[in-house]
């Protein structure tokens, strides 16, 4: 079985998941992105690289920050984007995935940046494209269920690289719901190929999945044994609908217990930086004086966001 | 029709007999095995030189989406798929819909597969008025209008009360009940089973846990009833276990696993594939071998397809999203083959398990044996030819397994029942 978002060559034809991405494939994205995030600081933001390609943003999902960088990489590299929020349009109309699809498609899109509440459905895109022969169609993962989000494990690596330069002397620690989180799942998948030694998940049993240690991570329960000498703290965005079904007795008690503070931050490496996917729950996973202090690096985030779906959209858009 | 399968290898499980021989068919009947009875002339030769000749198999579980899922199947559909896999008697799910709780409606689904003339159904009634766990259905009338069992299929009873009342009063008629072990809240929600791939692909676990707490709950409660109980679709090696204990402190339980789970494990859902999307969960490898292992050694008693056929419209979609189920009527001969195969079994175990074993549970005296007398349902097959699974070649209408494109062993080239010649290939 080959792994949908490969073409038979071993190049990338989606980006779908960093989970089993070759580390060659990860460096080249990161490495492409660099160009790119010099081009932000231009006075004309704009490159010809995918003109008069038209790119769809599917998102079955709300979500403003990814895909407004979605969106904006997208016109940087000065193609076509059309916004489609489909639990507003044809899914509410009892329209099957992938019928909006094939639509799509009879209107010559080049590319799919979809976003999807199911675990895989960008898989399920990129697999009914091949059987359809529409191979020059490319579909980007723009977060699917619990999953993946590969453009935020990559604009985090980037980030990562470009605070501490090197992967293969780090201790990073996840901290809050991973259970939950494609962010985290493509966090862990991008650290361990790029051969980052020590990676860590801190949180309670309730938010951390089953057998998660298998994907290469030391587990921690208790928030200051996992902060200790850690150079990078990557905060997970707590839901709030996690107070219900028993997972979670309270904000408050979260907080006090996992929330990461300023007093808490102090067991990390002085030189440690603090990422956060966003938004940000202040007050329940994170402190303001953390999220606005020194060592946050969560703005840079999603300036880089921007390059890195630049550097992925080009790679896939120009092949 | 008066038919001679001639110098086939002839296996019946029951007797526990394997050689070559000539079998007569007379009136529906097997007549005589060997030498031909006095003045018997046959109309039609089959030969079956280099062909297993066998009971035809009994399926303990096989939805043929009547009445309620037409677009899904038909019996017409299902009934042809029968045939060409070899089923000769199909035990057939309560959860149609409407559910099967009215004797009314079973008497019409076998009028109904009667009047096909292809298998032999033989319905198990819902346990409780539309599976909803709430009050007993009509439990003699049911079993007077043809019913053999009765169950939830896989909806589980949430009250505890309900469930030992229902087994009470199946215990009254010694009726048999065959219970899914699901636990009603444990996994809600879930489709992959709990463990490394469901982490690793985001997919919502269901545990292990699930499976033996039902299995707690249904065996100490058929302990204080008396119930006669047969559990379903076993899915972990703890399941097993726990039946497996049951019967050290002296409990008659017996127990089915389908066809997909002595195969597969969660590992194959490998890009979200929606035709692994099944109940139970395949589970881990070790699961998967122990159940294997289980079957082998006769502990687990039944192998059957699990036969559900989900259109197109219900698998095009993302894993979770998917109906869960697989087709199975024309894989569960090749899947016995191929798990024979890769477990050492001997054929005649291995038929034993879709034959005579079956056959008991469902309480059949007259088919799943080749003895004279017996009810002329058989099944020549090839046992040496593979076949690529694929969908043209599939006669069910559910095209939906996870062994399309798969080369498997064992063909069948005829199928009688009642001494109807009913397949020919």
């Amino acid at each position: 079985m080959r792994n949908p978002q490969l073409n038979k060559h071993g190049e990338l034809q989606h980006l779908l998941t960093l989970d089993g991405l070759p580390r060659e494939i990860v460096t080249t994205i990161l490495d492409t992105a660099t160009p790119f995030a010099a081009v932000a600081e231009r006075e004309v933001k704009k490159l010809p690289l995918m003109r008069g390609k038209s790119v769809f943003n599917l998102f079955f999902e709300n979500s403003t920050r990814t895909r407004t960088t979605f969106e904006i990489a997208a016109k940087r590299l000065s193609a076509d984007v059309v916004n489609l929020n489909i639990n507003t349009s044809s899914a509410a109309k009892g329209e099957s995935l992938l019928d909006t699809v094939d639509n799509l498609c009879a209107m010559h899109a080049d590319m799919f940046v979809v976003r999807h509440a199911a675990s895989g459905a960008p898989m399920l895109i990129a697999q009914h494209l091949q059987h359809t022969g529409r191979d020059d169609v490319r579909v980007i993962n723009a977060g699917d269920g619990r999953h993946a989000h590969p453009t935020q494990g990559l604009l985090d690596m980037y980030t990562i690289r470009h605070f501490k330069h090197d992967f293969t002397n780090l201790t990073v620690a996840i901290v809050g719901d991973v259970l939950h989180s494609r962010v985290a799942r493509s966090q862990i998948a991008a650290l361990t190929t790029l051969g980052v030694p020590e990676v860590r998940v801190i949180g309670p049993r309730t938010l951390l999945p089953t057998e998660v240690e298998k994907l290469g991570v030391r587990v921690f329960h208790d928030m200051s044994e996992g902060l200790k000498g850690v150079d990078v703290v990557m905060m997970l965005r707590l839901q709030n609908e996690r107070m219900n079904g028993a997972l979670l007795p309270t904000p408050q008690e979260y907080y006090k217990i996992w929330g990461l503070t300023a007093d808490k931050l102090t067991l990390a490496k002085p030189d440690a930086i603090v990422m956060h996917p966003g938004p940000m729950n202040r007050g329940v996973e994170i402190d303001s004086a953390v999220a606005d202090g020194t060592q946050a690096v969560i703005l840079p985030q999603v300036t880089f966001g921007i390059a890195v779906r630049m550097a992925v959209m080009s790679m896939l858009g120009s092949h | 029709m008066n038919i001679l399968i001639s110098n086939g290898r002839v296996i019946d499980p029951a007797r526990r007999s394997d050689s070559v021989q000539n079998v007569y068919v007379a009136h529906g009947k097997i007549v005589a095995l060997g030498s031909a009875p006095d003045g018997f002339h046959a109309e039609r030769t089959i030969d079956a030189s280099g062909l297993v000749v066998a009971p035809g198999f009994i399926d303990l579980a096989a939805r043929l989406r009547e009445p309620g899922f037409e677009y899904r199947a038909t019996l017409e559909s299902e009934m042809e798929a029968a045939m060409a896999g070899g089923v000769t008697s199909l035990a057939i799910p309560p959860d149609t819909d409407p559910t099967l709780d009215e004797p009314g409606l079973v008497e019409m689904l076998t009028y109904r597969a009667k009047k096909l003339n292809r298998a032999h159904i033989y319905p198990v009634g819902a346990l409780t008025l539309g599976l909803k766990g709430e009050r007993l259905s009509e439990m003699a009338e049911l079993v007077e209008a043809g019913c053999v069992a009765f169950s939830q299929a896989n909806v589980p009873i949430i009250d505890n009360t309900v469930l030992m009342r229902a087994l009470q009063y199946a215990a009254t008629f010694n009726f048999r009940v065959w219970l899914q072990p699901i636990a009603p809240f444990l996994g809600r929600g879930g489709n992959a089973h709990d463990g490394e791939m469901a982490t690793r692909m985001g997919l919502a676990g269901i545990p292990v846990a699930a499976e033996t707490i039902a299995l707690y709950t249904y065996l100490e409660l058929a302990k204080i009833t008396d119930a006669r109980l047969h559990i379903t679709r076993l899915s972990s090696a703890a399941g097993l276990a726990l039946i497996e204990q049951a019967r050290a402190d002296g409990m008659d339980v017996s127990c089915d696993v389908s066809i997909n789970h002595v195969h597969l494990s969660d590992m194959d859902i490998g890009y979200f594939n929606p035709n692994c999307h099944l109940i139970p969960p395949l589970r881990s490898q070790r699961d998967r071998e122990a159940l294997s292992q289980g079957l082998a050694e006769g502990r687990i008693n039944a192998l059957c397809s699990d036969h559900t056929p989900v259109d197109d419209d219900g698998k095009q979609v993302p894993f979770s999203e998917a109906e869960p189920g697989a087709t199975g009527l024309e894989l569960l001969l090749p899947l016995t083959l191929k798990w024979a195969e890769r477990a050492g079994v001997p054929l005649m175990d291995a038929l034993a398990r879709i034959t005579s074993d079956p056959a008991k549970i469902i309480g059949i005296t007259k088919a799943g044996h080749l003895s004279p007398g017996a009810r002329a349902d058989i099944c020549v097959f090839d046992p040496h030819a593979h076949a690529i699974i694929s969908r043209e070649n599939l006669r069910s209408q559910g095209k939906n397994t996870p062994f399309l494109g798969l080369e498997l062993p064992g063909k069948v080239r005829y199928t009688l029942v009642e001494g109807e010649l009913m397949f020919d290939h």
